[in-house]
């Protein structure tokens, strides 16, 4: 068995575990924290096909989160004020408000990516995160559904055969749509498309003049890559009960990339540990002190400046890096080469 | 009147961005470092400011404060961090510079608490002149666009006309051939980012009796300031001037028409919501006209 293998299965099998420690310990908070951890997990890993094998640095993809988020909020506020969507009561169900949620951030995904992508490097970076600034104010102005303060929830969407309000039910769900995912974007960059896609971050020039258009490629992982982190965001806002415009702030954006780089970036799995340990050391140092950016920050330096490949490197530390599909990529380099 | 007073406040909230965007355009250029922590200097100084005004009673003082703060505090981060992500792609950079910025305002929290009580202001500070007959204007607000009036000037005029400005250009070209000719571009690189983050404690002691100081406040105008030199051109200041004018005009003209339009296009209870959310957003969707347009910007750096 390789390496890697070991790392996915001691994962998988901790995620599974978890209600059953829980229980024996009788802290069933950790059953919450690791719902918390399958949340934000895959919203990193699907930013991390963006800037892991499409070297698209995106610093806007908090705005996927809050969108999703807020769809579900906005349907939750308008049944719960006796006004469900279409006058129909069955609307606030679970196979209604997600797939709704998921499309519109697959518009999103659509508008804001044609656009964004007619830039490269530093541009890109900073129309994104314009993108999801402009979304962050819309959201705040829209004073019906609570401004900057937000809509709380009343009840989780209904889904056919769960109980979403049994922490343990929505637990599993949780890791088993994160489960899902993962396999879907490993499948996705070992396809003929991701090879494509990993092309055109080796070489642009290379890609084109084998025929390829670049623009459909890495709109196409855009799309995707949005509506991962919209996913997570309806299923935190069912989590939370709660959404406010600070899930699709800028910092959100930089939480996501620092999860992606702590974990290592182009390795999917790695993301998702790194937005444990982000996740963790947060609520281990602010139970410490009020003011935990001041020791985070340093530490998140140390990982930027002299962390190899993240935490899935230092696991995968002594192997040799292969070139299958699924292989950990080069770091990602945004700066263009002058001939 | 109204409109001149509208095109007066663009111009100072121009000023604002171009003081921000000039040193962060600059350190762009010249070293390839997107650095997010511009708006912790433009923070540090404007606490800086406050600070030193009040225990000293000394409104120059505080300016003077602000300057050596900012400078000082860019000196420290720029030896210790900066300039180890030279050659570091963009996201290392955009990462480690973020950290700096959860840093800082901790730091600042812990030395300062979360908002200082306000800067006091010299008399004079606060009069109104009139500008044009019948229009009154107050002297804090023409100070500003002055210092940003100034701060073009002799950047024009340094980057034209002087050595350093020669280096500083060349080193933007090829830093690898002006090191060869025996420059130190080290320390040249150092004393940029430095000249950059005086620029933002300059904006933090401007704004600091004008606007409210505070911890994030930095974060706030960072990102209109990345819009500013999106839309000018990444690494030029002739276009973080102009992107400095055309997003100060619009936010500021938006602010004073875009809700009265709507008011008489839409029903009350529409316009009210959606010319709040069209106003914060105006910037970006200038932005985004611009891109489409002209993908580098107005004035890029070099074709």
């Amino acid at each position: 068995m390789s390496r890697r293998r070991i790392i996915d299965l001691a994962c998988l099998a901790t995620f599974a575990l978890m209600p059953l420690l829980a229980a024996l310990l009788d802290e069933p908070f950790l059953v919450s924290l690791f719902t918390r951890l399958a949340i934000y997990g895959m919203a990193a890993a699907s930013l991390d096909l963006l800037i892991g094998y499409g070297a698209m640095v995106s610093f806007g993809h908090a705005a996927f989160f809050g969108l999703g988020g807020y769809l579900v909020g906005i349907i939750a506020f308008h049944t719960s004020q006796g006004m469900p969507l279409w006058g129909w009561e069955g609307s606030n169900s679970a196979l209604v408000v997600w797939p709704l949620a998921l499309l519109c951030c697959a518009l999103l995904g659509l508008v804001m990516g044609y656009l964004s992508l007619r830039t490269t490097g530093v541009q890109f970076i900073m129309i994104t995160l314009a993108f999801s600034q402009m979304l962050y104010f819309i959201l705040s102005s829209l004073s019906l559904y609570g401004g900057d303060d937000g809509i709380l929830i009343n009840e989780r969407n209904r889904l056919p055969g769960l109980d979403l309000n049994d922490a343990n039910q929505f637990y599993y769900l949780c890791v088993g749509l994160l489960v899902a995912w993962l396999l879907f974007c490993r499948r996705l960059v070992g396809s003929r498309f991701g090879f494509v896609l990993r092309g055109l971050k080796q070489s642009e020039r290379r890609t084109v003049s084998l025929g390829l258009k670049p623009l459909r490629y890495r709109l196409t992982t855009f799309v995707i890559a949005g509506l991962g982190a919209g996913l997570a965001g309806l299923l935190w806002a069912n989590y939370a009960l709660f959404v406010s415009p600070d899930m699709a702030s800028w910092q959100k954006s930089g939480e996501l990339m620092a999860m992606v780089i702590l974990g290592g970036v182009g390795t999917l799995m790695g993301p998702v540990l790194g937005a444990a340990v982000y996740l963790g050391l947060e609520q281990l140092l602010s139970l410490w002190t009020e003011h935990w950016l001041l020791i985070f920050g340093p530490l998140l330096l140390l990982v930027v400046l002299f962390g190899r490949q993240g935490i899935h490197g230092l696991l995968m530390a002594g192997q040799r890096p292969r070139s299958s599909p699924t292989g950990p990529a080069p770091v990602a380099t945004t700066r263009e080469v002058h001939p | 009147m109204l409109l001149l007073e509208q095109l007066l406040n663009g111009l100072q909230y121009s000023a604002l961005l171009f003081l921000l965007a000039s040193g962060l355009t600059l350190i762009f250029g010249i070293m390839g470092v997107i650095n997010l922590a511009q708006g912790a200097f433009y923070m540090v100084g404007a606490f800086c400011a406050a600070y030193t005004a009040i225990a000293s009673g000394s409104f120059w003082l505080g300016g003077l404060a602000a300057l050596a703060g900012a400078a000082l505090y860019g000196l420290v981060i720029e030896t210790g961090i900066i300039r180890r992500l030279y050659n570091r792609d963009h996201l290392d950079q955009v990462l480690a510079t973020l950290a700096v910025v959860f840093f800082t305002n901790e730091l600042i929290t812990l030395l300062f608490g979360r908002s200082p009580p306000a800067m006091p202001t010299p008399d004079w500070y606060n009069v109104f002149v009139e500008v044009l007959p019948g229009l009154m204007y107050p002297v804090s607000r023409m100070l500003f666009i002055g210092a940003g009036l100034l701060v073009a000037l002799g950047m024009w005029l340094l980057i034209n006309h002087t050595r350093l400005g020669m280096l500083i250009r060349a080193g933007a070209d090829d830093h690898e051939m002006v090191g060869a000719l025996g420059v130190n571009i080290s320390r040249l690189y150092t004393l940029v980012f430095v000249f950059g983050c005086m620029l933002c404690g300059l904006a933090g002691f401007m704004a600091a009796p004008l606007l409210s100081v505070e911890i994030g406040m930095g974060e706030k105008v960072l990102i209109t300031t990345f819009v500013v030199i999106v839309v000018g051109g990444v690494g030029s200041v002739r276009g973080a001037l102009a992107g400095a004018l055309l997003i100060g005009m619009v936010d500021s003209l938006g602010r004073a028409y875009i809700p009265p339009l709507l008011d008489q296009l839409l029903p009350a209870d529409v316009s009210g919501a959606l010319s709040g959310g069209l106003v914060s957003a105006s910037a970006y969707i200038v932005m985004a006209l611009v891109l489409l347009v002209r993908p580098r910007g107005l004035l890029p750096a070099r074709a």
